[in-house]
């Protein structure tokens, strides 16, 4: 039934080379159309005393239109993308972008809107995020949701802040943030940025935490527990509920990051599982696109208790003699205060916007279930080839280790880099940093079997290569434009920027 | 569904290879009772036809720079991006990738990122950038945050010419830790003036904008000199990225840190986001910069190529000794800035600067000839605050009655000002309408 493993030659084809744009620049050539300045305009420009004003733009290009389309799309062609196939990496929840959601967030209603424009002028922008908000409290469980976080890290940075205040607030001035020792690097990390010190949190032999582990660290001052569920391994955190109850008796609030909500949509909801604030992330869980790095948006969702902090400004509805209006409201007096400029990413906001309504209820359902569907096939099919660290059913994604790689003197950054000749992006690896040599699959359920299984025959592949010739997987990637790049030697002598040549 | 590709033959024989009966039997890890046992209540699924009408619908209940002339700056500026900036942003090699760790099939975006940190330096005059940052404001707490480590000091002077949003960002990011603000006040000229005493010991940085919310341009030499003079560091932050092709350098000025907004170069409005924060340091601070940032190496047959570095620095390997919590960052917006300053380059973008300048100056020659009084004398580049007759409410809304959003209202910022509009011109506002809106702001009807 499988189909023959077209894959083999998948990176092979056309390859442009192309410099840095400045080493295209040519003196006189120009990639812009501009009005000449008129004589009174030419004599405004006095208005800035010239010992205000700069010097030449030295290292900015000189190009055509056509210089500067032929270089990016040169450059584009030397990245692998969603588009071009799977893209398995863990916790990164790569799935299909749709585009109508690009067309969306295009509209110039959407587009061209400015942030300070009464709010009397952006009716239908305002009035999106208010229904944004409310499907993701559903979604979600949680009684209240700001969009503003900018993604997911800012998002866990808010609900530390209103962790913070609502222990001051009560007068406590507790320290202490537990995080699972499977946790992503961020969670430490916004514990810290706002002040508290990190006590790391030991995952059972099953990969899950065990409410005795969190009992005998938690104290007074501890001011939360922080956890993923799913957690990073692909688990379920099924002692949750007992966790979260002895957090709580001993006044501490739980924080449930939400970047694997995808598992769990519309099957569970972290709401009803003694979570009192979270983030989620719209580019993982909601399709909006990961852009190389960014934009994404973290809308924090918190329950009752925690409202009154919510980041200002908050999106309310007013009723009026001319019907419902939409309008920012400032007056939340024990709020942490603003954390962006304006209201957030609102753009991902529309493009998430449009996926919730192109799904509805069942659609998200359905979403879960198929990535749970795929995660767990390739657990099944792949455990022959790889070791598994933790044993248990998994949901969105599954976990390996290189101990079955150990004989061969191969690596699991070797393993990644063999799979790109054969055209796919690599799973996450090394993380999480309690699995050795990790490799992190999350498939998303915009995979179909056959693709999966061509993606099973791949690794069958190249764990056969590992025996046979483990060089092959040492020197790889073979068919890219670029053989493997020395990390090593960038972070020794930082090149950071172009020079031009000193001749 | 159609981003869904399972047939339930598919779902049959999968199931079967794993050992489960059901789709159901997957979630058994999840315990019964905390399973939802109801669907979401959520508008039922819509088709493609549907959701655009409907998006079409709620994007028309908007004003835009489209629908109305446009005065309104104020940290987000409506400036024209050239065709060719979507056409590469719309290729999914692009935005549909993600942030790239596996620098062999990444190539694109790391020497994208490359370009945009050799341009942010050369318009900053400093030594390093980073590769973006979540919005201006949070750059500018970013850096806050950078100086008090490099500082190991816990006070920070800011300029209370800083956007109030920006300023509030810092506050809200320093909250919790064990830092002391204090505030450098406005002068008569609308610029802010550095007092020597204003800077102690135990300072860790000096934070002014350029040119400042107000519109005004700073000293910032004498910035530099009272920062330092305590061993202090400047941090500059700019919210019109474009006046940095037209106004002396930063970095040459003395600052330390420039970080802000750039939105301008080619990035939307978009309702205030996605935008493009950025932060620039010196050599000497590399280690301290938060966020990714590109540097050249070569492969394993000795040609260049890119990769991302320094991450020591970065959460996943340095956890909560990391010098930020930011992963996912601007990225696409980053790609926009650079296709956009390639485009303009090194001579188009200070055309472009002197022609926003010279819209601004007309501009405020059709104000003054209506009697409108600028209330700052300090020099301005695009932005510049007028006052006017009775309140910045009703003098936009009489702009707004015909057709233009005139500028911001300063009263909710600055109580003292009186009535004032901060008003923004680009190469957008139109020429053929400035004495419209001069009557307007003066107190007649269009
Ligand atoms: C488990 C987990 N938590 C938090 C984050 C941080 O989210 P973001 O990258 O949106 O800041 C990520 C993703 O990178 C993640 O995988």
């Amino acid at each position: 039934m499988t189909a023959p493993n077209d894959n083999a030659n998948a990176t092979r084809g056309i390859s442009y080379e192309e410099p840095l744009s400045f080493e295209r620049s040519r003196p006189g050539r120009v990639g812009y159309s501009l009005p000449e300045l008129n004589a009174e305009e030419r004599a405004a420009l006095a208005a800035i005393p010239s010992d205000l004003l700069r010097e030449e733009l030295a290292d900015l290009p000189e190009l055509s239109e056509v210089d500067v389309i032929r270089h990016f799309t040169r450059l584009s062609t030397w990245n692998t993308s969603v588009d071009h196939g799977l893209y398995p990496l863990g916790s990164c929840t790569m799935k299909y972008n749709p585009k109508i959601n690009e067309v969306v967030a295009r509209l110039p209603g959407f587009a061209a809107a400015h942030p300070m424009q009464p709010a009397g002028l952006a009716q239908g922008l305002l009035r999106l995020c208010y229904m944004l908000e409310r499907q993701l409290a559903e979604i979600s469980g949680m009684d209240r949701v700001t969009l503003q976080p900018a993604a997911g890290a800012q998002g866990e940075l808010a609900g530390i802040m209103m962790i913070r205040a609502y222990h001051e607030q009560r007068g406590e001035g507790r320290t202490k943030v537990l995080i699972p020792d499977s946790a992503h690097g961020t969670n430490p990390a916004s514990a810290a940025l706002n002040g508290y010190s990190v006590v790391p949190i030991p995952s059972g032999d099953d990969g899950i935490l065990h409410p005795e582990a969190v009992e005998a660290a938690m104290a007074d001052d501890v001011a939360a527990l922080m956890l993923t569920n799913p957690n990073t391994l692909g688990f379920f955190e099924s002692h949750m509920v007992r966790i979260a109850e002895i957090v709580h008796s001993k006044g501490g609030l739980v924080y449930g990051d939400g970047a694997n909500l995808n598992a769990i949509l519309g099957v569970a909801r972290p709401g009803d599982l003694g979570i009192d604030v979270m983030h989620f992330n719209l580019h993982k869980t909601f399709s909006t696109p990961h852009g190389g790095g960014g934009p994404g948006a973290g809308p924090v969702g918190v329950v009752n208790q925690l409202a009154p902090y919510l980041p200002v400004p908050v999106v309310a509805k007013v009723a009026g003699p001319e019907g419902e209006r939409f309008a920012l409201d400032y007056e939340f007096p024990h709020s942490i205060g603003r954390l962006h400029a304006n209201f957030g990413n609102v753009g991902m906001m529309v493009r998430a916007f449009a996926y919730i309504r192109s799904l509805g209820p069942d659609g998200l359902r359905r979403c879960a279930e198929m990535a749970v569907l795929n995660a767990n096939y390739l657990q099944a099919r792949l455990r022959d080839i790889f070791s598994v660290p933790y044993e248990g059913a998994v949901m969105h994604e599954c976990v390996f280790s290189d101990k079955s790689l150990e004989a061969t003197g191969v690596t699991t950054l070797d393993v990644a880099k063999r799979l790109i000749d054969y055209g796919y992006h690599p799973p996450t690896i090394y993380f999480p940093l309690i699995v050795h040599g990790a490799l992190m699959i999350e498939p998303t359920e915009s995979e179909s079997l056959e693709g999966l299984d061509r993606f099973v025959e791949t690794l069958l592949t190249i764990s056969r290569e590992a025996q046979e010739d483990p060089e092959l997987l040492r020197g790889a990637p073979h068919n890219t434009r670029l053989r493997r790049l020395d990390e090593t030697q960038a972070a020794r002598r930082p090149i950071l920027r172009w020079q031009a040549p000193s001749d | 569904m159609r981003y869904i590709p399972h047939t339930e033959a598919d779902v049959r024989t999968m199931l079967d290879r794993i050992g489960a009966d059901s789709v159901e039997d997957l979630f058994q890890s999840i315990p019964e009772k905390l399973q939802l046992r109801r669907p979401l209540d959520i508008t039922a699924a819509a088709t493609e036809q549907e959701v655009l009408a409907e998006l079409r619908a709620l994007a028309e209940e908007n004003a835009s720079s489209h629908t109305h002339g446009w005065f309104l700056g104020g940290g987000a500026y409506a400036h024209f991006a050239p065709s060719a900036v979507d056409a590469i942003v719309s290729r999914s090699e692009f935005y549909t990738s993600y942030t790239p760790y596996q620098p062999e099939i990444s190539q694109g975006t790391l020497q994208t990122i490359f370009e945009w940190q050799t341009m942010i330096s050369s318009l900053t005059g400093l030594d390093v950038s980073n590769a973006s940052l979540y919005d201006g404001a949070s750059a500018a707490a970013e850096a806050v945050l950078m100086a008090l480590r490099v500082t190991r000091r816990k006070r920070v002077v800011v300029a209370e010419t800083l956007h109030p949003h920006y300023r509030e960002v810092v506050r809200t990011y320093l909250d919790g830790l064990d830092t002391e603000i204090a505030t450098l006040p406005r002068s008569a000229s609308g610029q802010t003036e550095v007092l020597a005493e204003a800077v102690d010991d135990t300072t860790a940085c000096v934070v002014v904008q350029q040119p400042n919310f107000f519109g005004c341009i700073e000293d910032l030499e004498s910035a530099a000199a009272a920062a330092h003079a305590r061993g202090a560091l400047l941090i500059v932050v700019v919210t019109e990225a474009l006046s940095l092709a037209l106004l002396r350098s930063p970095g040459e000025a003395g600052a330390d840190i420039v970080c802000g907004e750039a939105q301008s170069f080619g990035v939307p409005l978009g309702f205030g986001g996605p935008h493009l924060g950025f932060l620039a340091a010196r050599d000497k601070h590399v280690r301290q910069i938060p966020g990714r940032i590109a540097g050249q190496t070569v492969d394993s047959a000795g040609r260049r190529g890119f990769v991302l570095t320094l991450s020591t620095r970065e959460q996943h390997i340095r956890r909560e000794r990391a010098t930020s919590n930011i992963c996912t960052n601007q990225g696409l917006c980053l790609l926009m800035a650079t296709v956009y300053l390639s485009l303009l380059g090194r001579v188009g973008l200070r055309r472009l600067a002197e022609l926003n300048l010279a819209r601004a100056e007309t501009l405020k020659s059709a104000l003054r000839a209506q009697g409108l009084a600028l209330p700052f004398s300090a020099p301005t580049f695009n932005e510049f605050t007028v006052r006017v007759p009775d309140s910045g409410e009703a003098a936009l809304e009489r702009a707004l009655g015909a057709g233009m959003v005139g500028g911001l209202d300063l009263r909710p910022f600055d109580a003292e000002l009186g009535p004032a509009v901060l008003v923004c011109a680009t190469e957008q506002s139109p020429t053929d309408r400035f004495e419209t809106l001069a009557t307007c702001l003066a107190g007649g009807a269009a």
